[in-house]
């Protein structure tokens, strides 16, 4: 399930909804990434997160529907929040359940590369200097080559 | 018509966040040409080679046919995670 929200998120919850019911999972693999303070040397306060509705959620599909087919994956979950966040303040979640833990690994993995690099999501900084917009990232665009993904 | 669509520093550099066009424009290229027409200082930051564009949201090349009823956007590249 894709949630993208303004609303904080509990890895606990979502942690036991991929395990609900479900004997066959060996592996669960959860990923949350934040707000930190330290940005390419930039003292950051804060962030706001604008996206594409309904352009963000597709992607999110198409990145979930890839990893599903290169490993053998029994549950996901993506939440991505928007709008303003604080320091420390979680951004976002993969969650990936399987029966071995290479599966939930690499797919966890993939999908945070890919989310990275195709998801329409931009942010923006505000440090004492004032706000401007993130640059995107040679190593993210690399971090996603690796998948050896056409386009 | 056409509803054409901008995001982030491309929104707040063009001052606009979104318009509709007669669809006039044959491909994404051409509908570029268009907005550079009719606002030449949106031809610089519409004309950058990381300048994304999707048709429909789904990400598109600039050779991309375009059709009335069409969504179009374009952004700078994503940041998100």
């Amino acid at each position: 399930m894709i949630s993208v929200q303004t609303d904080d998120f509990d890895p606990g919850v979502e942690y036991r909804a991929l395990i609900q019911e479900d004997t066959e999972s060996g592996a669960v693999v959860l990923f949350v990434g934040r707000v930190r303070a330290q940005n390419q040397s930039r003292q950051v306060q804060g962030l706001e997160l604008e996206h594409y509705p309904g352009m963000t959620e597709s992607s999110l599909q198409v990145i979930a529907d890839e990893a599903c087919q290169r490993w053998k994956i029994l549950r996901w979950r993506i939440i991505h929040r928007v709008g303003r966040l604080s320091l420390g303040d979680q951004i976002v979640l993969v969650g990936v359940s399987s029966a071995h833990r290479e599966d939930a690994f690499a797919a966890a993995n993939f999908m945070m590369d890919f989310l990275k690099t195709r998801a329409p999501f931009w942010k923006k900084e505000s440090t004492a200097q004032g706000e401007h917009w993130v640059e995107a990232q040679d190593k993210d665009q690399q971090a996603l080559d690796r998948w050896e993904i056409d386009g | 018509m056409i509803k054409v669509l901008f995001f982030a520093q491309l929104r707040e550099q063009l001052g606009c966040d979104q318009l509709e066009l007669p669809a006039d424009a044959k491909t994404l290229a051409e509908l570029r040409e268009q907005l550079c027409q009719s606002q030449p200082a949106w031809c610089e930051p519409l004309s950058r080679p990381s300048v994304l564009m999707a048709v429909n949201q789904r990400l598109a090349k600039s050779s991309h046919p375009l059709a009335d009823g069409d969504e179009v956007a374009f952004f700078p590249p994503v940041t998100g995670g």
